[in-house]
């Protein structure tokens, strides 16, 4: 038998795993939220058509990942700083969000590329002495660069357009309309989904009277999926009901209420602008 | 797994997004005939059970954790066609509004989770389940065999992408524009997480929840064990069937594939790792090798045992471009029509002989 500091101990070590399952789920709720909410406020990005915003982004997107020169590639990122602070995008939230957290999962990868990249030895690490290469700085800088401009281009989409509002721009690239309905109720199902795993994970904890071993963890886990899963079936079965008795036969229809003004015509020029210059630059 | 934006090269990416076109168009035309007004709700339903089931850390052996993608409970449950949708639209979110993946690497992302995961979790569950009872321990094993291996193969696919892109993207100075390891790092590095860590949180996920349906519903797990019989009827019914009617489709995008052959002509310089032992001692081809190889010079002289083997054989066609041809476009249609005339008699030859067999078989049965 346990003593009793090593029962509290693992109490709250199985608690504390059914919290981080559940905690997990409630930040991407509160994520998404949050997004909603500065999405809606009046800013530079927030004021263009969602199209416009879509296509000038994406853009720079793929620009960001095309070209072959570091400096444009940090160009590029103070674009996105210039373009997220009229749009109410402060520097701490694009830090929290995003920078950290890129940064954080490509710093693995990119650093070690320093000195295994062959080429031209700059320098050589102290104690150590392994050998810091031109070519792998240059490559880690390029991928760090890289990730982080378009991380942060895709993030300001996000955080500007209503997530409704972005799926409607979508059509903008010819994408059938019936995958734009199936974003969206998957969008809306997915906090169904959220705070229904969040409650299962709830009312397991609150019927804990005893620790919980790591097999038995991973059944609660488990069933709990297996249990949502069942329960994503049923909803998508009612939900055909319902669409059938309103009339639904298979065919999607959708209200475009976009409205373009003379700011978007010279946003989308301002877009092209930049891409342009970006990849002349660097030619 | 999830490829973020930066990684890979743009025309890496727009070959993910060719590549998985093709999937996408047959995955929604197979499941909208299927499902007709169920299509939009259900999709939605298990896209967006995929997506939190991503979210889910499971404890795994050795007292740490790690995250499940769920492709092989989706392929188990819908079958491959519906999982490869299902997964697209979640992965579509998390890049999108989670920034979970890159948007520009979402093709690559999909073909390596959503279809090669989808498609390896099908064909090894049903191999392994075959027609055991719904109830039956070999349906939970099957289950986590094929998590198992699906997450492997998408993270196999994903180690050749990163890898290739050091070999074939670098700039004037010789660094890599984009992933940074060669295959030999790559595929290594890619394997050795998913062998352990993710590779036993998609088994624990996907034997977890089969496990769990059998007890709970076992209906659920009814559609693709009669899939499985169903498609052995299929076979049957093709096989009876045979002809140009059942084939022709097959035989119109062979044809098609055949007159664009002459696009690969457009790729410049020689493809890595062909080279003859001509390429070896023109100092052009070395020096475009050398810039293809991270700087690396071939060796100066042809490798010996490469001289000897290479005189083994002398092809009829060396270089698709057959002697008595002028041009190198009909060249290459030419030889993508001998090749291809090629395996189709090998393949007739192999059917008479098996039909051969078969009868004998049946008799002695």
């Amino acid at each position: 038998m346990c003593e009793p500091s090593a029962i509290g101990r693992r109490r709250r070590r199985d608690g504390a795993f059914l919290d981080r399952l559940a905690g997990g789920l409630v930040r991407a709720m509160d994520h998404a939220l949050d997004a909603d909410d500065l999405s809606r406020r009046d800013g530079l990005l927030q004021r263009l058509d969602p199209r416009v915003k879509l296509t000038g982004l994406l853009g720079l997107i793929v620009v960001a990942v095309f070209v072959k020169s570091l400096i444009v590639l940090g160009g590029l990122f103070l674009v996105a700083v210039a373009l997220a602070l009229p749009s109410q995008v402060g520097l701490s939230r694009l830090a929290r969000q995003i920078w950290l957290k890129v940064l954080a999962f490509t710093i693995l990868i990119a650093l070690p590329a320093i000195f295994l990249v062959p080429g031209t030895i700059v320098a050589r690490l102290p104690i150590l002495l392994w050998p810091v290469t031109l070519q792998g700085v240059r490559s880690a800088a390029f991928l760090l660069g890289r990730a982080e401009t378009a991380a942060t281009f895709a993030l300001l989409l996000i955080l500007t357009t209503p997530w409704p509002h972005v799926l409607k721009a979508l059509r903008v690239f010819r994408a059938p309309i019936v995958l734009v309905a199936i974003l969206g109720m998957t969008h809306r199902y997915i906090f169904v989904f959220l705070e229904s795993a969040s409650r299962m994970f709830e009312a397991r904890r609150s019927r804990m009277v005893g620790p919980l071993s790591p097999r038995n963890r991973r059944r609660v886990a488990t069933a709990t999926a297996g249990a949502l899963l069942d329960k994503a079936l049923h909803l998508s079965t009612d939900v055909q009901s319902a669409m059938v008795s309103r009339g639904y036969r298979g065919e999607v229809r959708l209200i475009d209420d976009f409205h373009t003004t003379p700011i978007d015509g010279l946003a989308l020029a301002g877009f092209a602008a930049i891409a342009a210059a970006a990849l002349w630059l660097q030619a | 797994m999830h490829i973020p934006d930066g990684y890979l090269s743009p025309s890496t990416c727009a070959v993910g997004f060719a590549v998985a076109a093709p999937f996408w168009y047959v995955a929604l035309d197979r499941v909208k005939r299927l499902l007709q007004t169920r299509l939009v709700p259900l999709l939605a339903a298990v896209s967006a059970f995929s997506f939190v089931v991503m979210m889910f850390n499971l404890p795994i052996p050795g007292g740490t954790t790690a995250h499940a993608v769920g492709m092989g409970v989706a392929a188990i449950v819908l079958g491959p066609w519906a999982a490869i949708l299902a997964i697209s639209i979640a992965l579509m979110i998390q890049a999108l509004f989670f920034g979970d993946g890159g948007v520009t690497a979402y093709g690559v992302n999909c073909l390596n989770m959503a279809i090669i995961g989808s498609l390896v979790a099908y064909a090894v569950y049903q191999a392994i389940a075959g027609r055991a009872p719904i109830a039956s321990a070999r349906r939970i094993v099957a289950g986590a065999i094929a998590g198992y291996v699906a997450i492997n193969a998408a993270a196999l696919a994903a180690g050749f992408e990163f890898g290739l892109q050091p070999l074939l993207f670098h700039d004037a100075t010789g660094a890599p524009l984009y992933a940074p390891y060669p295959l030999s790092v790559a595929i290594p590095a890619m394997m050795l997480a998913h062998l352990t860590l993710a590779g036993i949180a998609e088994a624990i996920i996907t034997a977890g929840i089969v496990s769990y349906l059998q007890r709970a519903n076992p209906s659920l797990l009814q559609t693709t064990a009669m899939a499985a019989n169903d498609q052995e009827a299929e076979r049957e019914r093709i096989a009876a069937a045979g002809g140009w009617r059942g084939t022709r489709p097959l035989w119109i995008g062979l044809g098609a594939l055949m007159a664009a052959c002459p696009l690969g002509l457009l790729a410049a310089g020689i493809a890595w790792g062909e080279w003859g032992t001509d390429d070896l001692q023109n100092p052009e081809v070395r020096q475009q090798i050398t810039q293809a190889s991270g700087n690396i010079a071939p060796p100066e002289h042809v490798p010996a045992g490469m001289e000897r083997l290479a005189s083994l054989w002398t092809a009829p066609m060396p270089d698709y471009a057959p002697p008595f041809m002028h041009d190198a476009n009909f060249g290459y249609v030419m030889s993508a029509i001998v090749g291809a005339g090629l395996i189709v008699l090998i393949f007739v030859a192999l059917s008479w002989l098996l039909g051969r067999a078969s009868p004998s078989r049946e008799r002695s049965a």
